[in-house]
């Protein structure tokens, strides 16, 4: 069966005063049909234009990428436009990602008129339907985004992804601006529409706990490129990578009893502008050695377990 | 370690809007050791900064009222102190770190200015002296000192913590109050920030108040936990008791929200419902409509604080005090 989303080599490259900015810089995956892919990552790490790129929200520079086997790499405006039904989007903050000035319901009815095709009845109801699924009571119907809270805005922009019945949702750090207990509500509730409409996500965020949560596999983003990928639970019982690693174990765990060791990385995140050919992390990393001046390539370490560190073996055993 | 160093006792603090009256703090008890790192935990909205602003007197003027209520600082009522003996006690007494360190800095002074700024205005030192300690505070929270004359825009999101953390520390305060310091950083950067008050903390022996929403955060950093939920304190005790024998239902209901790493279950299980409106709220337990153990003596009248075991107090009516 293919995949339902295939991206080969993807670059995106945005040019800046001082040089081009490797914002995705050579990111291949695969993502079958009902999966979550799980991408994470610190800011700047690119984890964010991978998704918009992905959907053509923003030209990607370089590479392939088929959607159901389809070339769509370089669709023509109205094929975009098609492939928009299936492809959707749920961004961050639901708090700027509304137009104030709309009615849940016209927001939510937006797609449905945009797509066209429906009578204003069907748009009405379907919107209702839309409403229902994703847990927002009808009196709800006529208020604006301003009168509402940040859980059920967030189910706003939910319903309006769903509008379409898309293949494929780009997830992008879609609790992170809300309180835990809302954030447990809207996680339970993509799992269902997950379950109900067969849904493929790609979930974008640098809330581990969350991405371990929801995700089938994980890949971890560092400077526009992946330095690992795995499956959710390998990925967390068996951390190659020397950036995953830190990462992970920065994670403040809410439990008194296990205390773990956190890996300290020095310094900060470097510079995606015209960035060396090596590995990009070594300039923080402990185990950086002449070679890693090399660039980096994905090896598979396991079957399903790729990892871009040339040390990786000696980190291992060591 | 014992010696009381801040308490607070009865706070309630309203805002008065043309709409209606807010409730943010109600009745709030709370008592802070020398030395400690007590945790104040809760959502939006539950009043835990109001809280912290209400220690300093920042509170916005016209809107904000403090009802009622003393805090105790070093046994003096802050609440009576005139402003301008207020003044002496802010950024020396009692330092603040806000959660955006973007807007904390003023971005046309450079940082080390606004260091020494803070530093001179409470210490009789000529400004030369003034900027060699802000030079010192520089080293100390990670930053070499040649930066001293950069502007925050140069300084990414976790240096401008440091800085905003030195300018607190500056004045060697007895008491910090942190609000969310680390929320708007990367977990890396937030491991090294914790990592840096930790230490600072123990060498200069400032007891923290820490406002967070990251249980996390809190098995990480604190010695106690006040647990707030609408305006109230819900439930306090050491760390060891909050994370091991938690027993308000929503304390209980928060831990069920996260997920947990080592988990293999696929559904969280959330708190239904949201937070009661503080312009509205219920005669009787904050909690009711949203427990799952509610019972109709619930909303009858506010639950009293119930004290399930030494230091461990519980604001709800279904523990018991011997159930510990």
């Amino acid at each position: 069966m293919t995949p339902l989303l295939e991206v080969r080599n993807l670059k995106k490259y945005f040019k800046t005063r001082y040089g081009l900015l490797h914002a995705v810089d050579d990111v291949s995956f695969t993502l079958d049909r009902g999966k979550t892919l799980g991408v994470v990552g610190e800011s700047g790490c690119g984890k964010t234009t991978l998704g918009r790129t992905v959907l053509h929200l923003t030209e990607p520079t370089d590479g392939q990428i088929f959607f159901e086997g389809r070339d769509i790499m370089y669709p023509k405006k109205r094929e975009l436009r098609k492939l928009r039904e299936n492809m959707q989007i749920i961004f961050q903050d639901p708090y700027s990602s509304l137009n104030p000035r709309m009615t849940v319901s016209e927001a939510i009815m937006e797609p449905l008129i945009l797509r066209g095709g429906m009578s204003n009845d069907e748009m009405l109801a379907e919107t209702r339907k839309l409403m229902d699924t994703v847990g927002l009571a009808s009196r709800f119907e006529n208020s604006y985004p301003h009168e509402l809270d940040g859980g059920r805005r967030q189910r706003i922009g939910i319903a309006r992804a769903l509008a379409l019945k898309p293949k494929f949702i780009v997830c992008d750090e879609p609790v992170s601006a809300l309180d835990v207990s809302i954030q447990a509500q809207i996680i339970n509730l993509m799992l269902d529409l997950q379950e109900e409409f067969g849904l493929t996500y790609m979930f974008v965020t640098h809330d581990l706990s969350v991405v371990k949560y929801i995700s089938d596999e994980i890949m971890v983003m560092y400077l526009g490129q992946v330095v690992e990928k795995a499956p959710s639970d390998e990925l967390f019982a068996n951390t190659l990578h020397p950036y995953s690693k830190a990462l992970l174990s920065a994670i403040p765990i809410p439990n008194i009893h296990k205390k773990r060791k956190r890996i300290l990385l020095r310094g900060e995140i470097t510079s995606p502008v015209n960035p060396k050919p090596g590995c990009r992390f070594m300039a923080r990393c402990d185990y950086a050695r002449e070679e890693c001046n090399e660039p980096q390539v994905l090896e598979e370490s396991s079957p399903g377990h790729f990892v871009a560190c040339c040390r990786y073996k000696e980190i291992m055993t060591s | 370690m014992d010696e009381k160093l801040l308490e607070i006792r009865n706070l309630a603090v309203e805002y008065h809007t043309d709409e209606a009256v807010v409730y943010a703090v109600n009745n709030v008890n709370l008592t802070v050791k020398k030395g400690e790192t007590i945790g104040l935990v809760g959502e939006t909205g539950a009043g835990k900064t109001t809280i912290a602003r209400s220690i300093l007197r920042i509170l916005p003027p016209p809107t904000a009222r403090i009802v009622s209520g003393e805090i105790l600082f070093n046994s003096t009522d802050l609440l009576k102190l005139s402003e301008k003996e207020m003044q002496k006690v802010r950024g020396n007494k009692i330092a603040m770190i806000f959660q955006d360190p973007m807007t904390a800095l003023n971005p046309i002074e450079t940082v080390g200015f606004q260091i020494a700024e803070a530093i001179q205005r409470h210490n009789k030192i000529t400004h030369f002296e003034a900027e060699k300690r802000a030079c010192d505070m520089l080293e100390m929270v990670g930053i070499p000192m040649e930066r001293y004359s950069e502007y925050p825009h140069q300084f990414s999101g976790g240096m401008k913590q440091r800085v905003v953390i030195a300018m607190a520390l500056s004045c060697n305060p007895e008491l910090l109050l942190a609000d969310e310091p680390t929320t708007a950083l990367d977990v890396t950067i937030q491991a090294q920030v914790l990592d840096m008050m930790e230490s600072l903390k123990k060498r200069l022996g400032t007891s923290v108040v820490l406002i967070t929403h990251d249980l996390g955060v809190v098995a990480d950093t604190c010695d106690s936990v006040a647990v707030v939920y609408a305006g109230e304190i819900v439930e306090r005790g050491t760390v060891e008791h909050i994370f091991d024998f938690a027993a308000h239902p929503y304390t209980l209901g928060l831990f069920g929200s996260l997920p947990q790493l080592d988990s293999k279950e696929r559904r969280l299980k959330p708190i239904k419902g949201m937070m009661p409106d503080p312009t509205n709220l219920p005669p009787g337990c904050r909690f009711y409509e949203r427990c799952p153990e509610a019972i109709k003596e619930c909303a009858e009248a506010p639950p009293p604080d119930v004290e399930v075991a030494p230091g461990h107090t519980v604001k709800c009516i279904r523990v018991k005090g011997d159930a510990a």
